[in-house]
């Protein structure tokens, strides 16, 4: 069937061959981006969160067919001018991941905290991120990137 | 000028940029091989051209056998090789794991990369430069030792004529032994070693233009997903094919032995199928009661001892009058917990199969992967991509079985994505650790004997057996391999008489692996507490014990416990505190280990936060400080003591497989929680760098003193000893209880 | 609350007040105790009374959303308006640490608090005045070991004439029965000490019982199922509706652990009990399972058996199901009994199965977050995942497939309700 997505400021129509297909491996298999992760598919992990409406999801238990007209914005879609955006530039900056698999979705989390709140304190940053697993033990190097996009 | 019609190496292994590596690198590999193939690349240890190439540009290529697994050390070996044939290091590439084009170097593991992989490249290169300037004295007819290099341009210093490396090697062959005796290059003189040099591929990361195991497809590919047992053991009865008729797009139920999955067209209906078959197999309980697995493990049959120290007469020593203290320590069944789970393309071309694993140990999954098809190594290409962090021997090796086997099932290539359950609950496991120490106390406050045993599942490193090889009834080599885990059961403090033995065990109850620091956490946890537990028998200050009792000459060692004294303002005094009063209590404890007795040194310093009543523990702040000998790239050192001491918390504070009789239980993270941003310590790192001496690991000497540390510290608030890792609530309060 | 039972509830309390006047209302202060008075501080006193404020979930009520423990200052929204909690913590001036040890007994027992003013019964001292001299000792040693906070508790916000609080001592006429609850010698000693923790420190009927236009329990329909936070409390008696009976086993394991595979997950409110008797005594916990248990006499049988894979519905809109396979049945899948996240089949969920809707919309607009550190069952929250149509399609659609109970006519309300309070972060 024809799904009709709004993702990273493009509408696109998409054929799925199951409307149960959660919108994760649409953004993966069907358009290629690598910014959204398998992780769990639980929605246990945040490795696979993305924007929909501008709200932080877990795009693996959102089934493509329920996404409607919201729009999607995936890592790729914070990119402002082909460039990293300030949040990304400061993980860049701050070195801020090891193995990297899950930095697509802490970026995501840590994006939509920024928009709401562009200078969260240190408690206000923990608890945003509480979903989002990192096994690599990158919290300290998240939590530095982030306080320079906030303070930059 | 000359005109290459053929593209050179490097601009086959630049391909298109990384956007589109995914999609290229199939045929990408097909042009290696061919490559490499007519090329003929060397792989053997001795050869420069094993580890370097360099091409008519002047680009660097560098072959490693020991790969990226998230830690950052691709730009380490890259700054090694620069610096050592001084070439911009924007100019050396890597190619990492590849069985056909990189050495066998050894797994990427047990804080060797550096260490060792590292060390060889240097060599090679510390040759290859000595070779090129041999040439180039003879091109510029000056003398060796009156050049100089600088940007891979060759000039005597006296003045005169100047050559490249690109002029004198490109594209060629060095056809030239590594010498050992080849001069490395001075550390005074290092421009690019010892920098903070960014990772090139954290931007990728940032932006999703970097490609992992996990995104690597290849055309025509199937997906396919393996519907385990239920229970360990359990044997296939019957397969209702009907209950997944409904998902669209699946391409057939295979069933071979045990072995039982689906192979779809798209990676959702792999998913969907593998959920909604339906099969039903036999009862299987191979599992011991988990509330009974330290009872277990201690009366599982010994098959050997291994005597890893055995100093004076510890049994006389014991027998002689004094204080005797005893204790039994505990370390419970951890899985990797992969943020990623496991993946791989496997592909079968006239009779050979290319797998893509981000396995840690490409080298020795081709030998498994060709016994288990019955294939001459020869014949089968392991080539690593990266995927999310490994952290030892985790599922990425059972899934490039369960690809090679659906591959060679369906004659087409097939990418196999583990569930979150296949890896929470298919990885193989870090076994459960049972310890017991004893020692001996004279009348003037002397420790005149140690004893330890380590109960210990046999074996070490190897090859840990295949699951797909296992279910579908395929050869395997059927031998335990947890590791070298009798690692840091000896201790390196100076007690007149020790003796420290590993039963080493017939059985555990999962197939066990290496999960950072395997054995060496386990171990060092016990030893590291114990000895506090000993200087609270001494009413001794812990960190002064440790100095008192390291060799004297150990000077390396005795500035670590110094500078970790300083940077945590450690207080000198006897734990517990004295002053204990309220429900919430703070206390800090130490511990430190020269890893392995021979390289890195590391002291940690942790500050804890305990509830007395609830049995809640925070661990607000640690304290490292390392040395590693020559630092490489300080953010990479940085880096991986975060990662340890972070990872470790967790591990120590939370982690721990539940089971029945027949399965793991812990199959997500809801059951198998890790550490969130919440529980974040915060970090005090001071890293001692020492230019002139060997670069020693990073990758794990710090996690194997978190769980001591944590311990220590809460005895100090509250005069609780906790021997059972996790350190969780009930445990600590049932500590706080029997005081 | 609708106006007519406001209205009612006014009328009854201005009689209340003429009747029982200010001489009822008035209760002496108590004196003050010096900051840093001698207080209890043996540890198996007061780690008793940590097992017994486990029981009393007092934390959930007395902690801010992030704040620390027992400081006070959550808001308790009842029918007559906010409540806040105080401050227990011993802090001199904005916490207990004035109280005596008297003090704090006539507050737990008598609902009055050391100065003599009348405390609200959100407070709900019609239960703790049944604990013994020996519990509120170690609840009274527990609280004073804790680390005093300083935090000044918003003031209520109470309509007329609520806000004023002598009338509460009206309210105490009729609802407050200090009788002892004396031990039944038919029964064991486990069930007694059972009805001891429930009726007393864990003040279960505060939820699980319906309450009258005044607030108060309704004795003669206990435990016939009642609300908090928007969450409807089941029933604990045999009115409830679940695909297995309760035992005490499962009960006990359920309290403990905050799940049962045969139940499902404590969700809400009770998510946070649950977490608290992970922490109390486990005799305790067992007891009180025991006690539940004996509310529902009666044996498994006459429930309409649902397949655990629910049944084979063929009208449903395949948008719904899609949502269905793609949302929920990663976790609550048809091949086992319990999925991924410690999910049970939906066919033996109580959310599923009550008379109302309003659970089973609520655990899938804000998930099940409570265990997440330490581990337990979990569910993302949907509400910001799903639209509201989506929602309410999807919990119909389990409705229908997985019990043979009417279809709900509240989910839309529901959802609109679940919305406005705003639970979710």
């Amino acid at each position: 069937m024809k799904v009709s997505l709004r993702v990273n400021g493009k509408s696109q129509e998409i054929d799925v061959a199951d409307p149960s297909t959660p919108l994760l491996y649409v953004l993966r298999d069907n358009l290629g981006l690598h910014g959204p992760r398998f992780g769990c598919g639980l929605g246990q992990c945040g490795a696979c969160m993305v924007h929909v409406d501008g709200r932080a999801t877990f795009s693996c238990v959102l089934p493509v067919t329920a996404v409607g007209d919201r729009a999607v914005t995936t890592l790729e879609g914070l990119m402002e001018g082909g460039k990293p955006n300030k949040l990304q530039q400061a993980f860049i900056d701050e070195e801020a991941a090891q193995c990297g698999y899950c930095i697509s979705g802490m970026v995501m989390q840590a994006q939509a905290l920024l928009n709401k709140k562009p200078n969260p304190t240190d408690d206000e940053i923990r608890r945003h991120m509480e979903p989002n697993l990192c096994r690599c033990g990158t919290h300290a190097a998240i939590m530095r990137a982030i306080k320079r996009a906030a303070v930059a | 000028m000359n005109v290459h019609l053929k593209p050179s190496r490097r601009d086959i292994l630049k391909g298109t940029g990384a956007l589109v590596v995914a999609f290229s690198l199939a045929n990408r590999s097909d042009a290696f091989a061919q490559e490499a193939a007519a090329a003929g690349k060397p792989v053997t240890l001795d050869q420069v051209d094993t580890f370097l190439a360099i091409d008519d540009k002047g680009m660097v290529t560098v072959y490693s056998g020991k790969v990226d697994l998230g830690t950052g050390i691709r730009i380490g070996i890259q700054q090694i090789v620069a610096e050592e044939l001084d070439v911009p290091l924007a100019n050396v590439t890597t190619i990492e794991g590849d069985t056909t084009l990189t050495p066998d170097q050894g797994p990427t593991y047990g804080s060797q990369t550096i260490q060792m992989g590292g060390m060889q490249i240097r060599q090679a290169a510390a040759t290859a430069r000595s070779a090129l300037l041999d040439q180039a004295a003879q091109r510029l007819g000056a003398a060796k030792d009156d050049l100089a290099v600088a940007e891979g341009v060759i000039t005597a210093k006296s003045g005169g004529g100047r050559v490249t490396y690109a002029e004198l090697i490109g594209g060629k062959s060095f056809m030239l032994k590594v010498d050992p005796a080849a001069q490395a290059k001075n550390p005074a003189d290092y421009k690019i070693v010892g920098k903070p040099i960014p990772r090139r591929d954290i931007p990728e990361k940032l932006t999703g233009t970097f490609t992992y195991m996990q995104d690597f497809r290849v055309p025509g590919m199937l997906h396919g997903s393996v519907i385990r047992p239920p229970a360990i053991g359990a044997t296939l009865q019957s397969v209702d094919e009907s209950s997944i008729e409904d998902v669209p797009g699946v391409v057939k139920v295979v069933r071979d032995g045990n072995f039982l999955a689906v192979v779809t067209e798209t990676e959702w209906a792999a998913v969907r199928a593998a959920r909604e078959l339906k099969a039903t197999w036999s009862k299987s309980e191979t599992l011991p009661d988990q509330a009974k697995l330290w009872e277990h493990v201690r009366s599982t049959k010994i098959v050997t001892d291994d005597v890893t120290s055995n100093i004076g007469d510890s049994a006389a020593a014991m027998a002689t009058d004094g204080k005797k203290i005893k204790a039994t320590y505990d370390f419970a069944i951890h899985t990797h917990g992969s943020i990623g789970p496991s993946c791989a393309v496997a592909e079968f071309k006239d009779g050979k199969l290319t797998c893509w694993s981000a396995s840690q140990a490409t080298h020795n999954l081709r030998k498994q992967l060709a016994m288990m098809m019955k294939m001459p190594d020869a014949d089968v290409r392991c080539i690593y991509v990266d995927g999310a962090g490994c952290y030892g021997r985790n599922g990425h090796e059972d899934a490039a079985a369960d690809a090679t086997l659906l591959a060679k099932i369906m004659d087409k290539p097939v990418r196999v994505q583990w569930s979150r359950a296949d890896e929470h609950g298919w990885d193989p496991k870090g076994p459960p650790t049972l310890i017991d120490l004893r020692a001996n106390i004279d009348a003037s406050g002397n420790v005149t004997a140690w004893e330890s045993e380590f109960f210990i599942p046999q074996g070490a490193a190897g090859m840990v057996d295949l699951v797909a090889a296992t279910l579908s009834d395929r050869p395997v080599v059927g031998k335990l391999a947890p590791g070298g885990i009798v690692n840091d059961s000896a201790i390196g403090y100076k007690f007149p008489n020790i003796k420290t033995v590993c039963h080493r065990l017939e059985t555990t109850p999962f197939r066990p692996s290496w999960i950072r620091t395997p054995g060496r956490m386990q171990n060092t946890f016990a030893n590291e507490s114990f000895l506090d537990e000993i200087a609270a028998a001494l009413k001794a200050d812990p960190l002064e014990l440790r100095v008192k009792y390291t060799d004297p000459a150990d000077k390396r060692g005795l500035e670590v416990l110094d500078r970790l004294a300083k940077i945590a303002k450690w207080e000198k005094r006897a734990s517990p505190r004295k002053d204990i009063k309220g429900n919430v209590v703070t206390g800090r404890g130490v511990s430190y280990v020269k890893y392995e007795l021979v390289r890195t040194y590391v002291g940690v310093v942790a500050d804890v936060e305990v509830d007395r009543t609830s049995g809640d523990v925070r661990v607000p702040k640690v304290y490292v400080v390392h040395d590693c000998g020559q630092i490489i790239n300080p953010n990479g050192v940085r880096a991986q003591i975060e990662g340890n001491v972070i990872q470790t918390v967790s591990r120590t504070m939370k982690e721990e497989i539940t089971f029945d009789r027949g399965m793991v239980t812990s199959l997500d993270w809801a059951s198998y929680p890790i550490l969130r941003f919440s529980e974040l310590p915060e970090l005090v790192i001071e890293l001692i760098d020492r230019p002139t001496e060997k670069p020693w690991g990073a990758g794990e000497p710090t996690a194997a003193l978190i769980p001591s540390a944590i311990s220590n510290a809460i005895f100090d608030a509250t005069g609780a000893r906790v021997r059972s890792v996790p350190f969780k609530p009930e445990k600590v309060r049932a500590a706080l209880r029997s005081i | 609350m609708t106006l007519r039972r406001i209205l009612l509830a006014a009328a009854a309390v201005g009689i209340l007040v003429l009747l029982v006047g200010f001489g009822l209302a008035w209760r002496p202060a108590i004196a003050p105790v010096a900051a840093n008075a001698a207080v209890n501080t043996d540890r198996k006193t007061i780690d008793h009374g940590a097992e017994l404020a486990a029981i009393g979930n007092c934390a959930d009520c007395h902690t801010a959303a992030n704040g620390p423990a027992y400081a006070g200052g959550r808001p308790v929204p009842t029918p007559f308006g906010t409540i806040y909690a105080s401050n227990l913590t011993p802090d001199v001036d904005t916490g207990i640490g004035s109280w005596s040890e008297e003090a704090f007994k006539r507050a737990m027992r008598d609902g009055v608090d050391r100065e003599g003013r009348q405390l609200y019964p959100a407070f709900p001292y019609d239960h703790f005045t049944h604990a013994t001299d020996e519990d509120i000792r170690a609840l009274y040693a527990f609280l004073m070991s804790k680390p005093a906070v300083r935090n000044i508790v918003p003031a209520n916000e109470l309509d007329f004439p609520f806000n004023f609080r002598p009338i509460v001592a009206g309210w105490k006429l009729l609802f407050l029965h200090r009788n002892a609850l004396d031990p039944d010698p038919n029964k064991s000693a486990e069930w007694n000490r059972g009805r001891y923790l429930v009726e007393g420190l864990g003040h279960c009927g505060s939820c699980h019982t319906p309450r009258n236009a005044l607030g108060g329990e309704k004795k003669d329909s206990a435990y016939a199922g009642g609300a908090a936070e928007g969450w409807n409390a089941p029933a604990l008696n045999a009115s409830l509706v679940t695909a297995h009976k309760w035992t005490a086993d499962q009960l006990a394991e359920y309290l403990s652990t905050g799940w049962h595979k045969l139940h499902g997950a404590a969700a809400g409110p009770m998510a946070d009990v649950a977490k608290n008797l992970g922490r109390a005594s486990q005799d305790d916990v067992r007891a009180i399972a025991t006690y539940i248990a004996s509310l529902s006499p009666g044996t498994e049988a006459a429930k309409a058996a649902i397949p655990a894979g629910g049944k084979v519905l063929t009208d449903q809109p395949a948008d719904v199901v899609a949502i269905y396979n793609g949302a929920c049945a990663k976790c609550h899948n048809d091949r086992h009994d319990v999925g991924p996240s410690q999910a049970v089949s939906l066919a033996y969920s109580t959310a599923v199965r009550q008379p109302e809707s309003a659970n089973a919309v609520r655990v899938v607009m804000h998930g099940i977050e409570a265990y997440r550190t330490d581990g337990g069952p979990y569910m993302p929250a949907f509400a910001g995942t799903l639209t509201d149509e989506q929602i309410a399609s999807v919990v119909e659609y389990v409705r229908a497939r997985y019990t043979d109970q009417p279809q709900w006519t509240d989910v839309k309300s529901q959802i609109a309700k679940a919305r406005q309070e705003g639970a979710q972060p």
